[in-house]
């Protein structure tokens, strides 16, 4: 049982963290959190950053651990996060490296690193939520592709993206969870149609994404036919095992942050108030050091994270919450000002505890998966 | 980085909970629930078995382990609920003639508290002025001290609060495993209860609050870092306490009565949650760190 880093690994701290100190202030300023396109430019234009520097395919190839130290760092930093380049970094990206053939990866991954291709996740569908093997959108064989209708709903990025990470029901007369394909559908082709979906903070950052008879190379499927749900589960334990882990550390920054405005403002002298962001940063400490466990845990197996990315989720995606309530009382009537970064963020962490699985849902694979107690409902 | 067990940490908790197994099962348990008096043979067998002398050094006759181990070995005694002031011994081994072989038994007063005082041999702090008070936890007798709660300040305090926290840790993970164990078992409506959603949602909970809470701790060994034992503390009184109330409500009526033992794992808990660092002054203390 170890916290150390390794020599070779403080080595690759200390070299990004001397470039993100030079990078860094040459920066751009940030664009207006709601408009779209301004954000997939500015999230590209950090990705192509990364790119030349050498540290874009940190997500895929390097270690868990050094994947740890480049969250950690940039975070830290005050770095752009993924943005716009999520889905194409943290689910499409490592599933085609997974389960892509050459021609694939050569084709998709590429672009993806460079920042010059956005993704789209196109896996819920209208009515199907949590269950998402419920899905309808169907395809008809004509030759080398296959013709697509349906519709999904929920695709975030879908505005500003090229590529969308589609599941689609390749055989109707299937079992629910067999006869599911996974394929990589351009968003400009003929019969794709995005209407975006406004946040309850009003932005546009997902959207419902209307299928009429487009047309998708076979080439484009990922994974076997039909055998869609297994490649996509690949995806899903990538979403809850690592894509979270960099937020933690930005947690702890912003709990700093309110602790300060807190000392300054005079809130501070509230014991409740004080006690109650003392138990949040006891909270965001051990989600770090829960992290560390599940990072050594994958470093050692070399396997995609498990059922203990669900065990992360499910606390932190609340406690997150529960920051941005404390952050409330900590700054009184500026919470209501929609200028504030903080009040949007506060109305963009209700979603936590519904994306990328329901907590609800998460609690049924820790129940089923970890503690062994049986399917049911 | 590699923050899972090492091999000797596995074999070294395997080793303490096989030799807990034989020398407190739940028969001892139940036993001295009915009559609760430090039993010196008990706690002279974990004397030899190193239980006390841990982290002295070989040449001072201990097993030369440190802080991460002692953790383990303290889970282990939390969870099953093995009697005794046993930090206390434990840390006065090396200062205390005959507590590092089990042949003294040594108490701490703590928080206006005082456990174990008319059974042990050497009180560490001041009980003078000490009254006996019906503790709600049956194996453990506690006495009220008069004056204010001391601020930890040394090593030994930080210590001390660490492997009470890792005790916690092993009871909710007992309570959890009960739970579940029950889930699985009892049926009502023709199915088992695990089944139902409300029912596996309790027990997911308890192992997410589990798996933190051990985070936390086995972090705070490794680091020794006050505003880290301290948050280690707050998130494993609640782990404990909070596990073993949801682990009596999965057993229903059950829970209730005095013959199940989620009863013992929550009183304990309590105990322990407020002996030393109640949350109040961890949740102050890690808000201090910020």
């Amino acid at each position: 049982m170890d916290l150390a880093y390794s020599a070779e690994e403080e080595d690759f701290r200390v070299r990004l963290r001397e470039w993100l100190a030079a990078a860094l202030p040459t920066l751009p300023a940030r664009p207006d959190p709601l408009d779209w396109p301004a954000r997939r430019a500015y999230d590209c234009g950090w990705q192509r950053r990364l790119y030349d520097a050498g540290y874009a395919d940190v997500h895929w190839d390097a270690s868990p651990t050094q994947r740890l130290i480049f969250l950690e760092e940039t975070e830290l930093a005050g770095a752009p996060y993924v943005g716009a380049n999520f889905v194409g970094l943290l689910h499409a990206g490592p599933t085609i490296a997974a389960e892509g053939t050459a021609e694939q990866r050569a084709r998709w991954l590429p672009p993806v690193l460079r920042g010059d291709e956005v993704w789209c996740q196109g896996f819920s569908e209208p009515d199907a939520g949590s269950d998402l093997a419920s899905l309808r959108t169907r395809v008809v064989r004509d030759g080398d592709a296959y013709v697509v209708s349906g519709s999904k709903i929920w695709t975030s990025h879908a505005e500003v993206a090229d590529w969308c990470e589609l599941l689609v029901r390749t055989d109707p007369g299937a079992a629910k969870h067999r006869g599911i394909s996974w394929l990589a559908m351009p968003m400009d082709a003929p019969g794709v149609t995005v209407r975006p979906l406004r946040t309850l903070a009003g932005s546009t950052e997902f959207a419902e994404v209307f299928l009429d008879e487009v047309r998708v190379p076979v080439a484009n499927r990922v994974g076997e036919e039909n055998d869609g749900w297994r490649v996509t589960m690949v995806t899903l334990s990538f979403e809850r095992g690592t894509a979270f882990v960099g937020e933690v550390v930005a947690c702890r920054r912003l709990l700093g942050e309110l602790a300060r405005t807190a000392r300054e403002n005079g809130t501070w002298d509230d014991p409740v108030l004080r006690r109650r962001l003392g138990r949040l940063s006891a909270e965001f400490r051990a989600l770090w050091r829960l992290t560390q466990a599940n990072v050594s845990e994958a470093q050692a197996t070399g396997g995609v994270p498990g059922a203990g990315g669900s065990v992360f989720k499910l606390h932190y995606s609340h406690a997150r919450q529960e920051l941005y309530e404390a952050a409330a009382g900590v700054l009184g009537p500026d919470a209501l000002d929609l200028g504030r970064e903080w009040t949007l963020d506060r109305l963009s962490s209700l979603s936590y505890t519904i994306a990328a699985g329901t907590s609800q849902i998460q609690r049924d694979i820790v129940a089923e998966r970890i503690l062994g107690l049986p399917k049911g409902r | 980085m590699d923050f899972r067990l090492g091999e000797d940490q596995r074999a070294l908790r395997k080793g303490v909970r096989e030799l807990l197994g034989r020398l407190f099962d739940r028969e001892a348990l139940r036993a001295a629930v009915d009559s609760p008096a430090v039993d010196r043979g008990l706690w002279r067998e974990l004397g030899a078995a190193g239980f006390f002398a841990l982290r002295l050094p070989e040449e001072e006759g201990g097993v030369g382990l440190g802080l991460p181990e002692a953790v383990l070995v303290f889970e282990e005694a939390g969870r099953v609920l093995l009697p005794g002031p046993l930090v206390a011994t434990h840390l006065a081994a090396g200062s205390v003639p005959g507590a590092a072989e089990g042949d003294v038994v040594v108490t701490e007063v703590g928080e206006g508290l005082v456990p174990w005082l008319d059974e042990a041999d050497v009180v560490l702090g001041s009980a003078e002025g000490a009254v006996p008070m019906r503790s709600v936890d049956p194996l453990t007798p506690l006495h009220r001290v008069p004056g204010a709660p001391a601020a930890v300040s040394t090593t030994e305090g930080w210590e001390a609060v660490l492997l009470t926290a890792a005790e916690q840790v092993g009871s909710a993970e007992a309570t959890t495993g009960k739970a579940v164990s029950y889930a699985r078992e009892r049926e009502q409506f023709g199915q088992v209860i695990g089944g139902f959603q409300a029912v596996k949602h309790l027990c997911a909970g308890m192992l997410v609050r589990t798996e933190l809470a051990r985070a936390a701790v086995r972090a705070a060994s490794l680091t020794v870092d006050p505003v880290e034992i301290a948050g280690a503390k707050l998130l494993a009184d609640e782990a404990a306490t909070a596990n073993a109330r949801d682990c009596l409500q999965v057993h229903g009526g059950m829970g209730f009565t005095w013959e199940a033992d989620v009863h013992l794992h929550l009183k304990r808990a309590w105990v322990r949650a407020e002996l030393l660092l109640p949350a109040a002054r961890a949740e102050e203390t890690v808000a201090a760190g910020l």
